[in-house]
């Protein structure tokens, strides 16, 4: 093993506080996205699944493609509304954690509510009758949908985290990364590499390594805990 | 178990009543009307429109022409009536989950489900099995299992759309006898079924239909004994009907 890994896992190990004010910041922004994202992209992928209007088609053609949109254009996009002379300047938000927040949102989104509409409207082809005969209403139908698709949805918000966690385009963009207040382990890595600061740059990559582990651990568990208690 | 006939939907009546599916007619002029008693089986071959005489017959489906009343109402929710699926579609719960989620779609108080949950899964024979998973239950057990789900919505009128077409004679058996007990409690069965030996044990009137008009309809006794019809004759005998 190599003098900077050592160096990294003895940073890891004895819980170095500028890795672990990088680490904290991360998890909030990125948790912060995905219960935001998840409030917004939940409800908006069951209504798609279970509405019928005109030009529907188009918008889950638009909502699946927005799953694979790069991060330094969604970054872009919200520093231009973000900045002075941007539409929402006077929020006074970019290079804030916040505007990492809103960044990341807008890129996690899209995909729990495009894998939100593709669970619901499955289940709901396979209930649509049930719940007829039942004679359950609007409410309860999605209602129902949706707690019956839960281990499929948390599997959705854990691949939303996995997506924001992993992500460095966008908030280096909107957050500036700033040392102390928006360093996060993505930006820290790029730029503790470029400074040649390898120790602190592989101990944030392992410890960030650990999380998508763990998250597709999670991801895995929920799946199973849906077949177990759920059938 | 307080399953009972209330006046509200029967006799439901059929007047002149077609669907149509593009330029198929699925169900063509059919008059019939289906009232209380022992009960009414639909036979005939695939694609002769029992299951979309059953579906309409629940409200599931509106008639392309002519109407359909039930207690001379046209626009009746299922409040009193319920249907088997050929086959059911289990909720991702538990067995006793299941029958509780149909029991609160029914309106019953939430108080008065534990017992509700206890005789029917008594009623259909799935004591201990309250807990696991519907999906991970046998085909038997889960059409008995939607067999309770459909009971405890309290209907009138239980439609059942061939309720053994996928089970052993075993499960069979135990499906017709559940038929059995639960018209003897005056709930109006109509059911619908290829097995014409099935159709002899458990109908007290048999309707036969092909390509979606309806042939013969008469007594269980008088069908298989004098039929009137061609169609009938050869159907009972085990002719194709093409």
């Amino acid at each position: 093993m190599s003098d900077d890994n050592v160096s990294a896992l003895q940073l890891v190990l004895t819980g170095d506080p500028t890795l672990l004010a990088i680490v904290q910041l991360s998890l909030i922004v990125s948790l912060s996205a995905v219960m935001l994202a998840a409030v917004i992209g939940v409800p908006f992928g069951a209504l798609l699944a279970l509405t019928r209007f005109r030009g529907r088609e188009v918008a889950i053609v638009v909502l699946n493609a927005m799953m694979g949109l790069p991060p330094v254009v969604i970054g872009l996009a919200i520093f231009l509304l973000l900045s002075r002379s941007g539409p929402l300047g006077s929020w006074g938000l970019l290079f804030t954690p916040q505007a990492m927040v809103v960044a990341q949102t807008a890129l996690v989104a899209p995909i729990i509510a495009a894998l939100t509409r593709q669970t619901v409207e499955d289940l709901w082809v396979e209930y649509r009758d049930e719940l007829a005969a039942m004679d359950v209403g609007a409410s309860r139908r999605v209602i129902t949908l949706i707690w019956d698709a839960r281990f499929s949805l948390v599997t959705a918000l854990l691949a939303g985290f996995g997506r924001a966690a992993a992500e460095v385009g966008a908030i280096i963009i909107v957050g500036g990364n700033i040392d102390g207040f928006t360093r996060t382990m993505t930006t820290a890595i790029a730029l503790e590499t470029s400074k040649g600061d390898l120790p602190l740059a592989i101990g944030l990559g392992m410890v960030l390594i650990s999380i998508v582990v763990l998250i597709n651990a999670l991801a895995w568990g929920a799946r199973r805990a849906g077949e177990r208690y759920a059938g | 178990m307080n399953m009972r006939a209330p006046p509200t939907d029967l006799p439901i009546m059929f007047a002149d009543a077609g669907i149509v599916a593009g330029a198929v007619a699925i169900l063509d002029g059919i008059t019939l009307t289906i009232s209380a008693g022992s009960p009414t089986v639909l036979i005939g071959p695939n694609g002769s429109g029992k299951t979309t005489l059953l579906r309409a017959g629940m409200g599931l489906i509106p008639v392309s022409r002519g109407r359909i009343t039930w207690g001379g109402r046209e626009a009746a929710p299922p409040a009193h009536r319920a249907i088997l699926f050929q086959r059911p579609v289990m909720l991702r719960r538990s067995a006793a989950g299941n029958i509780r989620y149909a029991l609160a779609s029914a309106g019953v108080p939430r108080a008065e489900r534990p017992r509700r949950i206890a005789e029917l899964t008594a009623l259909v024979g799935l004591n201990g099995l309250e807990r696991r998973p519907a999906r991970r239950l046998s085909g038997g057990e889960q059409q008995r299992l939607a067999l309770a789900r459909a009971l405890a919505r309290d209907p009138a009128v239980l439609f059942l759309d061939e309720p053994t077409a996928s089970l052993d004679p075993a499960a069979t058996k135990a499906i017709e006898d559940l038929v059995h007990a639960i018209a003897a409690r005056g709930v109006k069965v109509v059911m619908s079924t290829h097995d014409l030996g099935q159709a002899r044990r458990l109908a007290g009137e048999i309707v036969l239909l092909h390509r979606g008009r309806l042939i013969e309809r008469g007594s269980a006794a008088d069908f298989f004994n004098a039929a009137r019809t061609e169609e009938a004759r050869k159907f009972i005998a085990g002719e194709l009907l093409v």
